[in-house]
């Protein structure tokens, strides 16, 4: 399903040589690889053509005439499981904002890789942090049924790589609540008489019928999902609505579940570890902000991690230009309990995982070469990621937030106005 | 009758018998109206002497002390150094491998205002009825319940701000509190604060009323012209009606009409309200300051104030404070030239820098938040020794609030706002161990009995939970 974007045959011509021919190694001080392998001391990671060569001590042999990166750490590209990276320029300019779309007739088929533009700026950004992949996901608009997420890398290239309808979401709780009429009642309705018109596809549109919720178009995109075929991210947080969803699960045993919030996860973490349905929160919720919400802490990720639930730490406050902030965020989770290496698979690993991304998120012989190398602990908030590789190739360093700083750094008068410093 | 004329719009919250601050004559019914209606009712909370022992003391003002006691004596700062004696009764903390620091100031929250849960009643921090609203005060859409003030107490949060929203060009007055839990907000309220006035520049004024979808409320302003032209209006009267009751103080005669909105603007004419003014760009920034001279008052605060790196210079030549988040930034046009470095380049000009939060999440990791600017700082060459980094989070905003003489650092003699963290502040892995506030221990992150709870979380799920 990896769909290239359009993209000048020049462009690719070039990307494709850059890649064919180098060679890197990469060396830290740590290196985690998210594998059985933990975390080694003085290790090294070798690169070539996309794909991680050997991963190993420092006695790893490395490839003649490589370039080589050192740092203090060095941990597989980290991937954000939940984002709008990419489909937002600016949240409150309308005319740059394609995660929601309130007057459409559409809804399970609103495709959000139709949005995704690689030259927003919060994705250099979000590179910048060492975010190497982003699972974006539209925002819903008219029903439960926000339409189809896609997972794309951070390059910023045209012709990034990105695999459209890698999951269908889905709001319930509160949010759900109000967009299917005004209460939960009214949100099961339209959730189950969505997925029978979805099960129902195409039969009875074919014989002139229409859904009871769902379009022909809708009732297509979701079709996938409702026959246990693509994975649902659904929203709820408290424990009565995360029962529900399970309740859900456990009477339709082929659909593939993950939950986005859970801000109540940790009182239902045996039931969701029993079921084997993993969570993607944000470790800062820790309020009672909403009556779905108040059993928060920021230990919800820590116990979740503790009762055996599969855990994905992502910022949702603002997912699309601070994304990066998953770092900060599970580094508060250690603070409140996690273990530190579940965290960093968190970010990586656990995310993969989700969404079935073979090879990706570890550091690993075969593995795609989304790299990172730090300045530090990549959990801690001073550390920087100095060095970041996407597919095999170093990626650049700058975006319109480096230029910016650079142009002013310096207020010093010069003879000419500041519009004539091009950093 | 005369009375001078700062009497008249004497914003200050009475102090009530913790002796701090300047003493607010008593209102009687001869003078023409009370400065104080609703004065603050906090005393500080029994405290034991406290020494604190073996720490790596922050003292606020530039200073980091290895090894270094603290004494907490009567609410107060008593004394820091290496080595302290222990007065009779004192409790003794060891805090070997710990830091103690200032408590975080956060000059701009809503806490209480629109406080948790989220819920439509609860919207209590805009009065959007109109573009100019300096006659609402904030503390009276505070509720005291909020289970934020809780969480931001297990952050390190002493002291704090509340804010009116951004909505209007002129939000209404301020409030400085203590970060004690009360029945009532003038429970919460900080001895002797002077008043503030919140004003707010650029998209949300003139989105709320010229764009607010040519309904309720409506009119101008449309544009940012409106915005300056809305401004210009309400201090022209805001002088006029200042002038009728100087003039009435000196002369006496009849006494003018009283006006609640203008009483607000000429109290900040008389220099006794202090202007925290939400302004994002640097080109707004430096009109508000034109503005300012033009009808003769200061702003003490630009908030959020995200391209101040563009004119860290001229707002270290004004004598502004910017209140800033690390890296907030891309969420709406003004806020799209936003950059972490920002904190650290203002200082970096020798103008005020402060961390803020404007956010119930933010507010709880303050320290993190300037850790990450300091050390995005620290990669392009501005490399401030972290003692001096924490006056963004505790002197600085005490400064932007007048209440620097009394807390924002550990001189002797202020006020014990104190933490205890866990290890170093600007380390993820950090927590506060405890807080406290006037010397009274009022959070201890291992001691169940010193965490507060709220009513409205009392009888929840996870009442008293670790949060």
């Amino acid at each position: 399903m990896i769909r290239k974007l359009m993209a000048s045959a020049a462009i690719v011509a070039v990307a494709a040589l850059g890649a064919s021919a180098q060679t890197y190694v990469v060396e830290g001080k740590k290196v985690w690889t998210g594998t059985d392998a933990g975390t080694i001391e003085n290790g090294v990671v070798v690169i070539r053509n996309g794909t991680i060569m050997s991963v190993g001590p420092a006695s790893t042999s490395k490839p003649e005439g490589a370039e080589v990166i050192s740092a203090e750490w060095v941990t597989p590209g980290l991937i954000s499981a939940f984002s709008r990276t990419g489909i937002i320029e600016v949240d409150a300019e309308d005319s740059t904002n394609d995660a929601v779309a309130a007057l459409s007739g559409f809804s399970a088929s609103l495709d959000a890789s139709d949005g995704f533009n690689p030259d927003d700026t919060a994705v250099d950004v979000s590179r910048l942090g060492g975010v190497t992949r982003v699972a974006v996901a539209p925002q819903p608009s008219t029903n439960l049924f926000a339409g189809q997420g896609f997972i794309a890398d951070t390059s910023g290239a045209q012709d990034t790589d990105l695999t459209s309808d890698a999951f269908t979401f889905i709001t319930l709780g509160e949010g759900g609540a109000g967009l299917a009429g005004g209460s939960r009642p009214a949100a099961w309705a339209q959730l189950r008489a969505a997925f029978d018109d979805a099960r129902a596809y195409p039969t009875r549109y074919i014989a002139g019928g229409e859904g009871d919720v769902l379009s022909r178009r809708d009732a297509e995109a979701l079709a996938p999902a409702a026959r246990g075929r693509q994975l649902i991210v659904i929203d709820a947080r408290s424990a009565t609505d995360l029962n529900a969803v399970m309740d859900l699960a456990e009477s339709n045993r082929n659909l593939k579940f993950a939950i986005l919030g859970a801000d109540e996860g940790w009182r239902v973490a045996d039931r969701l570890a029993k079921l084997k349905i993993p969570v993607i929160v944000d470790g800062f919720a820790n309020l009672p902000a909403s009556f779905s919400q108040l059993a928060a802490t920021q230990e919800n990720a820590a116990r979740l991690d503790e009762a055996g639930v599969q855990v994905a730490i992502v910022n949702l406050d603002d997912s699309t230009h601070l994304a990066r902030l998953m770092t900060q965020i599970a580094g508060n989770a250690v603070a409140n309990g996690m273990d530190w290496d579940d965290a960093m698979k968190a970010l990586t690993v656990t995310p993969a995982s989700i969404y079935g991304l073979s090879g990706y998120g570890i550091l690993a012989p075969g593995a795609n070469a989304d790299v990172v190398a730090w300045d530090g602990d990549p959990l801690e908030v001073t550390t920087n990621a100095d060095a970041v590789f996407i597919d095999g190739e170093p990626q650049d360093m700058t975006s319109r937030q480096t230029e910016l700083r650079d142009r002013y750094l310096s207020l010093d008068q010069t003879d000419r106005p500041y519009a004539y410093v091009k950093p | 009758m005369a009375l001078a004329a700062g009497a008249i719009f004497l914003a200050a919250c009475g102090g009530s018998g913790d002796g701090d601050g300047p003493a607010i004559k008593p209102f009687t019914p001869n003078e023409p109206f009370d400065p104080d209606p609703y004065p603050s009712t906090y005393v500080a909370y029994p405290n034991a002497p406290v020494l604190i022992t073996n720490a790596t003391i922050l003292d606020g003002e530039g200073a980091k002390i290895e090894d270094g006691s603290l004494l907490l004596q009567d609410g107060k700062v008593a004394a820091i150094g290496a080595d302290l004696e222990t007065p009779e009764g004192a409790t003794v903390i060891d805090a070997s491998g710990r830091w103690v620091t200032p408590g975080i100031i956060d000059n701009h929250s809503h806490l209480g205002a629109y406080p948790s849960p989220s819920v439509s009643a609860h919207q209590d921090g805009n009065e959007v009825s109109g573009p100019v609203t300096a006659e609402v005060w904030v503390e009276h859409g505070i509720w005291p319940q909020d289970p934020g003030f809780d969480r931001a107490l297990a952050g390190g949060v002493t002291s704090l701000q509340v804010l009116p929203g951004s909505a209007n060009l002129f939000g209404g007055r301020g409030i400085t509190l203590k970060n004690v839990p009360a029945r009532t907000v003038q429970g919460m309220k900080f001895p002797s604060a002077p008043y503030t006035l919140k004003m707010a520049c650029g998209e949300n004024p003139k989105r709320v009323y010229g764009y607010g979808n040519g309904s309720f409320p409506g009119g101008a302003p449309f544009s940012r012209m409106g915005n300056m032209a809305g401004y210009r209006a309400a201090w022209i009267k805001a002088a006029e009606y200042k002038r009728k009751w100087d003039k009435y103080s000196a002369e006496g005669g009849e006494m003018p009409s009283r006006d609640l909105e203008l009483d607000t603007l000429a109290g900040v004419l008389a220099g006794e309200i202090l202007v925290h003014m939400h302004c994002y760009r640097a080109d707004e920034m430096a009109q508000i300051m034109d503005l300012s001279k033009e009808f003769g008052y200061k702003v003490t605060a630009f908030h959020h104030a995200v391209e101040s790196y563009k004119i860290a210079d001229k707002l270290a030549d004004y004598g502004a404070c910017s209140s800033m988040w690390a890296d907030w930034w891309g969420f709406k046009m003004e806020a799209y030239d936003g950059i972490p470095e920002n904190i650290p380049m203002v200082h970096n000009a020798g103008a005020c820098a402060i961390v803020h939060s404007d956010s119930d999440i933010g507010i709880q990791r303050l320290n993190q938040e300037a850790a990450k600017a300091w050390a995005d700082g620290k990669r392009v060459g501005i490399d401030v020794p972290i003692e001096v980094a924490w006056e963004w989070l505790s002197l600085n905003p005490a400064k932007s609030l007048g209440i620097e003489e009394r807390t924002g650092s550990l001189k002797p003699g202020k006020m014990a706002d104190v933490v205890i963290w866990s290890g170093n502040p600007f380390s993820v892995y950090t927590k506060a161990d405890q807080v406290f506030i006037d010397g009274a221990l009022m959070y201890d992150r291992a001691d169940n009995s010193v965490r507060p709870v709220r009513d409205f979380e009392l009888g929840q799920p996870g009442e008293g939970d670790m949060k």
